[in-house]
């Protein structure tokens, strides 16, 4: 989230598309109810299903799955028709002014730079402004410039029409009309909305891009950065956001830092790429940093082995060829190109799409290591489980480890919620028979490694052997050093540079934040968003002072958020130009003559003055929020419309005569994977999965009260299909997919309706994924059993939310 | 720490004004207070945590059994909202309300298992066993295809043949940690559940 949970009652408007937050995200949705009771605020779902969001909320429009870049086009096309946008903002705080390159184009579907041959983008090149001869790039505060961003988004959304959003996405209209204007209410100062999304966003091929179609509207609207306002992801496990800002992906490093491609060779280059020079006079750029916040991470990790002889242990970092995520991992282990895979907390037999390419992938491993509070359906993937899941154990090599670990309850430590607030919690009871902390497990895994390399030897030893290991118990190091050492300290004493006779930090004092990291070896951080969670005043995650003194949300004494504890993100722009709030009544931070201060921590340098031009947008080169993404997404700088790789129509009704662009250009599938695409003359119903309210992902299965209250699988299905296929409320059906088929009971209901799309009807079909043949709820499929594998072109997320399946009577 | 809650204040001071003032009342305090209903968690202890589920990030007030006596140890017996969290004011959903029944839940694993090649069934292991024999695996497989250098003379000193998924409830201390052993190794196909 750019904001937070409570700060949802700030909004005027709330967009909740992509997402169910009311079954989801039940104690969070509060804030909506309250911003609707207190506020007057109006809320508009978007979804296929009728859900109990939608239930309360003040307009519901049903939509097709996988064609939301559609209707947000639609939006931003509107908004730019009839000039609803915010325009002091978009000017002073917007890419639009900047000029793009005269060899940048757009064809029927695909961008300059898209090689025929290779089906792919070879050159990027023409993805950039123009840059002039002293390195800034070029605007045109006119915006009249036939090639400045704004001209340029004005043109590419204009084929967004009303009609394009009814053909493709089945809206009427009317509807789509109802819906843009009470967005477009908010792009006046004093108004705010926000925009909630979660997986529902997220799980398709063109997920990444629909995501930032939805941060142009909030752009647009002036709704980035202000109380009420932003966009706002929905995380859907309770520390997934704290494990990707510590970089546990094939591709980064702690604090979104990104590990070396094979191409970086060399230290100097690999620093000054990520550190970024500012493109427009007198910004910040904050990521200029970045040598500190890489050589802080390397002392943390390397410690003395990291000098700046060996530029800091940079050989220690493993070099990329490609991204080895999740879905790659199981191509490989299909392909036999894997050993061993180990399996933390996470039930990949049920997660992953696909579940008979898992099944055969973990197969082909020679080991697989389980470490889990329960039982999973992926540590007995290789025992047959009736029809739910059927295999031979006696062809099935893998040796297979299980190892009990503890719960929350029976352990300390800290979660990063949605809202980016480091929480910690403290342990009530120890775990059952003999499970043991990840912790204890992870360190002696490692120590024994450790003591084989140092007694026997072998490959490439020094990064184990050198790795900074200072714990008082090194079997179990306590969160406490964990927190204290990813938070960073000093290594020796540090002055302040205006006046050396200043101690700044003693040696082996905890940092107080990031401004205190150093580029020269001096400071060790683990994590440097999250440096000043445990300073030299202790654990600032375990605060607890609930008062918000303003009265619109901002409890900044309660636990910590990152970066720095700010709360709302970007917020320097709730202000104009000047420094003075768009909104007093809602008054984030404002400048005062002197310095930046208020409601929250100021997302700025303190003591910049407004009149000096520095734009809100700090992190990005430009010092403004960008329309016209540069080179930094697969597709290209403007999202557009693709379909799902299973589309129920066929065909692209943007680029009907270009095969080319009727599935994202840039989504990655392998060969074999392909071959089990479905068509929608086999299969021609739209599916979607979903959690249920009374169900958390795979686990309360595992749960009395929620066996109970909801025991037993279904598949939710419209009236019309019901009646199609023949079955009533109850009745068994059966569900196949290119990839398999699950049974269940068919839940009939109002709740989904049948769509027209491009004239033709098509229904959706609802599979709930809480359930599986491990657990307390009645035994049942695997509903990753039907899902395709196919990766977004820039996150890799499988398109969970969008494929193909038909639905007939069991 | 600060494990003195609201709650706990007011079962202190409440108990407090109630024994004193029937004790003015002329009731021998011993029989008095017996007449007083036991607050059922008055015996328990009381520990915050934040429930593991979504990201919402709810504030839980955890009730243990157990008075921390040698050989004694502790049990939750109930879970509920706390009501100082600002952003769950005390409130849980039907998952989060059910929490006790995870931690107490039968399909707990309490013990390292192993199944062997080909086996139809699980075999006990103890944790020395599986650790040592783990650990074994990764440092053969990783001497065996641990690539210093591309074909091209590029060093990437990377391990691609063993990897790792990581919990999404874990800790960020485990993450951290779990981030810190992994890739010290060179392991490239290391991922979260971010995208599922």
């Amino acid at each position: 989230m750019t904001n937070h949970w409570v700060d949802i009652k700030n909004a005027d408007v709330i967009l909740v598309m992509g997402g169910n937050a009311a079954e989801a995200h039940p104690c969070g949705f509060k804030w909506v109810t309250e911003a609707k009771a207190h506020r007057g605020a109006k809320l508009i779902v978007v979804d296929p299903r009728y859900t109990r969001t939608a239930s309360v909320a003040d307009y519901y429009v049903p939509t097709r799955t996988g064609a939301d870049i559609v209707f947000l086009g639609g939006i931003i096309n509107y908004l730019l028709t009839n000039d609803k946008i915010q325009h002091d903002y978009v000017r002073n705080y917007t890419d639009m002014p900047f000029i793009v390159r005269e060899d940048f184009a757009f064809n029927d579907g695909l961008y300059s730079g898209w090689d025929n041959e290779k089906n792919k983008y070879a050159d990027k090149s023409s993805w950039n402004y123009e840059i002039g001869d002293d390195g800034f790039a070029k605007i045109d505060p006119t915006l009249e410039h036939p090639r400045c961003v704004y001209q340029l988004m004005k043109k590419h959304y204009s084929r967004y029409t009303p009609e394009m959003v009814e053909k493709a996405c089945g809206v009427p209209p009317e509807k789509f009309h109802h819906v843009a204007e009470m967005l477009a209410s908010t792009a006046v100062p004093g108004r705010a909305a926000t925009i909630l999304y979660a997986l529902g966003w997220t799980q398709h091929s063109t997920g990444a891009e629909t995501l930032r179609t939805g941060a142009m509207v909030q752009l647009l609207l002036g709704n980035m950065g202000i109380a009420g306002g932003g966009m706002n992801a929905l995380r859907g496990h309770s520390n997934i956001q704290g494990l990707t800002d510590l970089g546990l992906l094939t591709n980064m490093l702690p604090g979104y830092l990104s590990l070396p491609g094979e191409a970086e060779q060399d230290w100097d280059g690999y620093v000054a790429k990520r550190a970024l020079k500012p493109l427009r006079p007198n910004q910040l750029s904050y990521y200029s940093n970045a040598k500190k916040f890489l050589v802080s991470f390397m002392k943390a990790w390397w410690g003395d082995a990291a000098t700046e002889e060996n530029n800091y242990a940079f050989n220690y970092l493993p070099k990329l060829d490609k991204p080895y995520d999740m879905m790659q991992a199981f191509e490989l282990m299909i392909q036999g190109k894997m050993t061993g895979y180990i399996c933390q907390g996470f039930n990949i037999l049920a997660s992953a799409p696909d579940k008979q390419k898992t099944t055969d992938a973990l197969s082909k491993l020679k080991w697989l290591v389980i470490m889990d509070p329960l039982q999973t359906e992926t540590s007995e993937f290789w025992k047959p489980h009736g029809d739910f899941h059927k295999v031979d154990p006696a062809q099935i090599q893998t040796e297979v480890f299980s190892l009990p670990t503890t719960c929350f309850a029976e352990e300390r430590g800290s979660l990063v919620s949605s809202s980016r607030v480091l929480q910690w919690h403290w342990q009530g009871a120890e775990g059952p028979g003999q499970s043991r902390s990840d912790l204890e497990i992870m360190a002696g895994l490692f120590l024994r490694m450790k003591k084989a390399y140092q007694t026997e030897g072998g490959k490439f030893p020094d990064p184990i052997l050198n790795l900074t290991w200072n714990y008082a118990n090194p079997a179990f190091p306590s969160p406490e050093e964990l927190a204290m050492e990813y938070n960073g300290k000093a290594l020796k004493e540090i002055t302040d540079p205006k006046d050396p006779t200043k101690v700044v930090l003693k040696k082996n004092e905890q940092l107080a934040g990031f401004a205190q990291l150093k580029d020269d070896g001096s400071t060790a951080c683990g994590c440097w968003i999250f440096a000043g969670s445990w300073t030299a005043a202790g654990n600032q995650m375990a605060r607890r002072d609930n008062s918000d003194p303003t009265g619109i949300g901002q409890t900044l004494n309660w636990a910590w958020a990152w970066p720095a504890n700010r709360r709302v993100l970007y917020n320097r722009a709730s202000c104009d130009p000047k420094g003075k709030p768009w909104d007093p009544t809602r008054k984030l931070i404002a400048w005062n003559g002197t310095n930046w201060g208020g409601a929250d921590v100021p997302d700025f340098k303190v003591d910049e003055p407004p009149e000096n031009g520095m734009g809100p947008f700090i992190m990005l080169a430009e010092g403004v929020a960008r329309f016209f993404s540069r080179d930094s997404m697969a597709e290209g700088p403007f999202p557009e419309h693709y379909e799902p790789f299973e589309s129920p129509i066929g065909h692209n009704p943007l680029h009907p005569n270009n095969p080319k662009a009727f599935n994202n250009p840039a989504g990655r599938m392998f060969p074999n994977d392909r071959k089990k695409l479905g068509k929608k003359e086999q299969f021609p119903h739209a599916a979607t999965s979903y959690r249920l309210t009374e169900h958390f992902h795979f686990w309360t299965k595992h749960a009395r009260l929620n066996s109970i209250i909801q025991p037993e699988q279904f598949v939710e299905i419209g009236e019309a299909l019901a009646k199609e296929v023949g079955v009533v409320h109850g009745d068994r059906v059966k569900v196949t997919s290119g990839r398999g088929y699950i049974i269940a009971k068919a839940v009939v209901t109002k709740r989904i309706k049948q769509l027209t799309i491009d004239g033709k009807p098509m229904h959706h079909v609802g599979l709930p994924i809480n359930f599986g043949f491990k657990g307390l709820t009645k035994p049942g499929y695997l509903v990753n059993t039907l899902t395709p594998v196919v990766g977004d072109g820039n996150s890799q997320t499988p398109e969970s939310k969008s494929f193909l399946v038909k639905v007939e009577k069991a | 720490m600060n494990q003195m809650s609201r709650r706990q204040f007011l079962r202190v001071t409440g108990a407090t004004i109630a024994g004193s003032s029937i004790a003015l009342l002329g009731f021998a305090p011993a029989t008095a207070l017996a007449e007083v209903r036991q607050y059922k968690l008055a015996r328990s202890t009381e520990t915050r945590n934040t429930c593991p589920y979504c990201s919402v990030g709810c504030g839980l007030l955890m009730y243990g059994l157990g008075d921390g006596a040698k050989n004694a140890s502790a049990s939750i017996v109930h879970i509920e909202g706390d009501a100082d969290h600002p952003v769950n004011r005390g409130t849980l959903c039907p998952k989060g309300a059910s929490l006790i029944d995870f931690i107490h839940s039968p399909n707990r694993l309490l013990a390292p298992q192993y199944r062997a090649p080909g086996a139809t069934e699980w075999s006990p292991m103890s944790w020395d066993e599986a650790l040592n024999r783990i650990a074994k695996l990764m440092k053969a497989d990783r001497d065996a295809n641990f690539v210093e250098k591309t074909e091209d003379g590029k060093t990437v000193n990377r391990w691609t043949t063993t990897g790792m998924l990581c919990a999404s409830a874990s800790t960020n201390e485990v993450g951290y940690l779990t981030h810190k052993a992994m890739r010290a190794t060179g392991m490239l196909p290391f991922d979260n559940q971010a995208r599922v």
